[in-house]
């Protein structure tokens, strides 16, 4: 058996810790939705980005329209971090609510900072250090006037910062950058309040800590960035020369859409925000028909929406990007949560056989790499491609490399040459390319694209053997896509007891078990999928190397007891060793979840 | 269906655009249906607006009129049912050098498609959208259309229709359309003026046409054909701009008045998109693509 609780510098110390150096640390800030939770822990990820350490951030926003329970976890450090971290070393806590709901998250050994206007700790747990201190009243000290408990996030950034020896400067850059351009007061007030909090007498509390240690300077030599999944994902859009598209409203997919709306506009482009889902999808595949690769996006629901209009781009063949940023499901469901249940819909969702690409970003860095992918893949088939990212994914704000942009930006301009007399758009002997209007056909025969099943011309044919050569056409060209994928690559140990298999953003917290599992003697293997459709070739001999195969994912069981990703990776391959560790309790996966997973399915096969 | 028989000859550049060049499928439609004077009327347009042929995009949704494109020799196609707008709209923002015609009957437009109807109609975009209304459900044989009368026995009603059907052209003036005009699918030179004036409007211009199924629902406009027995009353004395006025028009009695309703342009999205981008343009400098975003992740450093 293999202990579920991380190594840490912390772990045993029950009161006095000693103070050493540290590779990493795990914060998160509970408190209320309008007291700017958020906004420091977005300071303290992009401190941390600026300095070539690596971040990785975790937050729950509610849905209520205003207030609420909110936190933002930041886990920072100078190793790899691939997780947000399952529990914290250190819990700052607003409120008695904030305190009671997450002081379960806080490590035994850990420190507890609370707002002694605010919290009363329970007096008998000694579980760890607790630090009171009148965060309120010293904020509204500091900046006085009418601005009420205003700042109080700033207090707090202020201490972390002489607690940790942040980099200061770099701090009130970032606040400066941030409320610059807003009333002059208002940054003043800012900087009251992170000054009062830096200043706070808490020596004693220092000792808790300490610095870092020496950065690890970047692979590649290249800048770090800073970015939240879903402006990662917007980025590539731009790099892969998309710049028109349409969407309606849904979180977590909105600010992909808002961003999208502001940007495309500097490039000469444009985002339409339509009157709902349908026009929404609508209008991409319009524009995509017009010779412009276009961006559709939303969540499970707004992807439901948009099955109809996703058939006909399957068989009209257009080239098409389609966002999903899963939330919990079905319904209106959990919409501020993190799912992975809509792989199904994105593979098969639609009515008829509509085979289309799938891929889905490991984390932040890959949010902006996929959507290069699916372009280029959007435009070699000529075939929608979907994306499938998350919640966790959306809003979490990891640090990476600066892409090579020089390299990688694609030139947008469609293509309105005169087609030869021979044109036709959808031949059965070669992949699908348009002529999108504008350009001339020498033949003087112009071509329509359509929903009824067509020949090669795309006129109309009930003839049910075009048909099936037409569905070949639309399935082999898929097929072709799966023979040129990479080969899947395994991470760990190349055979052995266990393969975890994943996709999406389950892949930080698998490695973590990976490496933690290889460290208790258990020979393990990762694989992880960015491609769901077409499936990579030769997993099937992948799989056979090792005595069991899990597959974690974030959704149901379903009735026959396997995830949707395992459901699929039996249907192709047909091995009885496939299983499932999947929930659908709306917060990334924890590392010892994944751990204890894999220690309950070592125990069922040995009392086998 | 056979296209392979009609192989119209390729225009050269610069010659003028016929019918003949813009032939393409046989129609579809029953003999006698009112769509055969619509689409007749539609080569005169556009051999009347010589635009060059690869420029114009021939849209539809589904049902009987939908099938429109298949029997113009233009780029285009068939969409979905009801969302043909959504998608030419983007057609029309995404190609401004494009001529964008959208062809649908009543159900497309006023019943699956009517969400959409408003919002193209209030965004402006620039089009010109054909709706042929033959109050019925044609292709499915008979059923209920949003626009049958009250008492209208069809295959979902078989005692008649007890729904009060919408008015297209109160539907049409509140839309937010640009330009509005009606007309009557036995009424070719009428249909002609109709429809170019349309073409010719910078914004979402719309023209409802009566265009009758001689299968499903014969006699349907027959009060506003003289051949008939009807009268066909022109639009007189009526100021285009008045919004109230074209209300008043379009609340006429059955079967009401011809022409133009409403004509009162206001900025199209097409340019107004294309404003944003001028001022988006400015702030940054004309920057090059590559410049633009590599300052967005200097600023993520």
């Amino acid at each position: 058996m293999v202990s579920s609780t991380s190594e840490n510098p912390m772990d045993g110390a029950s009161t006095a810790i000693s103070p050493r150096p540290i590779q990493d640390v795990v914060i998160r800030l509970a408190g209320n939705s309008q007291d700017g939770i958020q906004t420091i822990g977005g300071f303290l990820a992009r401190l941390a980005g600026r300095s070539d350490q690596e971040v990785m951030t975790y937050m729950t926003i509610p849905a209520t329209i205003s207030g609420g329970p909110s936190i933002f976890q930041v886990r920072m450090g100078t190793g790899e971090i691939l997780s947000a971290g399952d529990q914290a070393d250190l819990l700052v806590a607003f409120y008695q609510d904030s305190y009671q709901n997450h002081i379960g998250f806080l490590k035994p050994g850990g420190v507890l900072l609370y707002d002694t206007d605010h919290v009363k700790p329970n007096p008998d747990d000694h579980r760890f250090t607790s630090v009171g201190l009148p965060i309120t009243a010293r904020t509204v000290e500091a900046v006085g006037g009418s601005s009420k408990d205003k700042g109080k996030n700033l207090f707090v950034l202020g201490l972390l910062a002489r607690l940790f020896d942040l980099d200061v400067e770099k701090l009130t850059t970032l606040v400066k950058d941030r409320f610059g351009g807003r009333a002059e007061d208002i940054v003043r007030n800012a900087l009251l309040a992170f000054d009062a909090g830096y200043g706070y007498p808490a020596e004693g509390l220092r000792q808790c800590f300490f610095r870092f240690d020496a950065p690890r300077v970047s692979a590649a030599g290249r800048h770090q960035v800073t970015l939240d999944g879903n402006t990662a994902l917007t980025y590539g859009l731009i790099a892969a020369g998309v710049r028109y598209g349409a969407g309606y409203p849904i979180t977590p997919w909105s600010s992909i859409m808002e961003v999208l709306r502001t940007e495309l506009s500097k490039y000469g482009g444009l985002f339409v925000q339509t009157e709902d889902e349908l026009a929404a999808i609508s209008y991409a595949i319009g524009f995509s028909y017009s010779g412009h690769l276009a961006v559709t996006g939303s969540s499970g629901p707004g992807l439901s929406l948009k099955m109809e209009a996703l058939g006909w781009a399957t068989m009209a063949e257009i080239p098409l990007i389609v966002i999903n940023v899963q939330r919990g499901g079905p319904s209106t469901g959990l919409p501020t949560n993190v799912e992975q249940s809509d792989l199904l819909q994105a593979l098969y969702g639609s009515h008829g056989d509509t085979p289309r690409v799938v891929l889905a970003p490991k984390n932040v860095e890959e949010c902006f790499y996929v959507a290069l992918e699916a372009a280029q893949i959007a435009r070699k088939y000529s075939t929608p491609v979907i994306i499938l990212s998350d919640q966790g994914l959306a809003t979490r704000i990891e640090a990476f490399d600066e892409p090579d942009l020089a390299k990688l930006m694609v030139d947008p301009a469609p293509d309105l040459s005169e087609r030869p007399g021979d044109f036709k758009p959808y031949p059965l002997d070669a992949v699908t390319r348009h002529a999108p209007p504008g350009a001339r056909i020498a033949s003087g025969k112009y071509p329509t694209v359509s929903g009824l099943e067509h020949d090669e011309l795309g006129h109309p044919s009930g003839n049910p053997q075009m048909h099936q050569k037409m569905n070949a056409k639309r399935r082999d060209k898929i097929k072709a896509l799966g023979l040129e994928l990479p080969k899947p690559e395994v991470h760990g140990d190349p055979d052995g007891e266990v393969l975890l298999v994943g996709w999406g953003s389950t892949w930080g917290p698998v490695r973590e078990a990976v490496t933690r599992l290889r460290k208790a003697g258990i020979r393990t293997g990762q694989l992880h999928l960015r491609h769901l459709n077409p499936l990579p070739e030769g997993l099937g001999e992948i799989f056979s190397r090792y005595r069991s195969v899990q597959v974690v994912e974030m959704n149901d069981p379903g009735v026959y007891g396997y995830g949707q990703l395992a459901m699929l990776l039996r249907a192709r391959l047909a091995q009885a060793h496939i299983q499932s560790i999947a929930k659908t309790d709306g917060l990334t996966f924890k590392v010892s979840e994944i751990i204890d997973g894999v220690n309950r399915r070592l125990a069922e096969t040995a009392a086998q | 269906m056979s296209s392979a028989t009609l192989s119209p000859a390729p225009a050269a550049p610069g010659a003028p655009l016929t019918k003949k060049a813009l032939t393409a499928d046989h129609p579809t439609w029953c003999p006698g249906c009112g769509d055969f004077a619509v689409l007749a009327s539609f080569y005169r347009v556009l051999e009347r607006l010589q635009y060059p042929q690869e420029k114009i995009v021939t849209m539809a949704g589904i049902g009987c009129s939908s099938r429109f494109p298949y029997f113009v020799n233009t780029h285009g196609g068939h969409f979905i049912h009801g969302r043909s707008l959504p998608f030419s709209a983007a057609v029309s923002l995404g190609r401004d050098d494009l001529h964008v015609f959208v062809f649908g009957g009543d159900g497309d437009g006023f019943s699956i498609g009517g969400n959409h109807l408003v919002h193209t109609a209030r965004k402006n975009v620039r089009l010109t959208y054909v709706i042929m209304d033959n109050s019925v459900y044609g292709l499915t044989k008979k059923q209920t259309s949003p626009t049958s009368p009250i008492g209208f026995k069809s295959k979902t009603d078989p005692t008649g229709a007890i729904d009060q059907p919408i008015n297209p052209m109160r539907t049409l003036v509140n839309s937010g359309a640009t330009f509005v005009a009606r007309s009557h699918a036995t009424q070719v030179n009428h249909m002609i003026d109709m429809m170019e004036k349309a073409a010719r409007h910078d914004g979402f211009s719309v023209v409802e046409i009566l265009s009758e199924c001689v299968e499903f629902y014969e006699g349907a406009f027959d009060a506003a054909n003289p051949r008939k027995g009807g009268q066909f009353l022109q639009v007189e004395n009526h100021d285009p701009t008045d919004l109230v006025a074209a209300f008043k028009l379009a609340s006429e009695a059955w079967p009401g008045r011809f022409g133009v309703f409403y004509d009162s342009p206001r900025p199209t999205k097409n340019a107004l998109e294309k404003g944003l981008i001028t001022k988006a343009r400015e702030r940054t400098k004309g920057a090059a693509d590559l410049d633009l975003l590599q300052a967005s992740f200097r600023k993520a450093r």
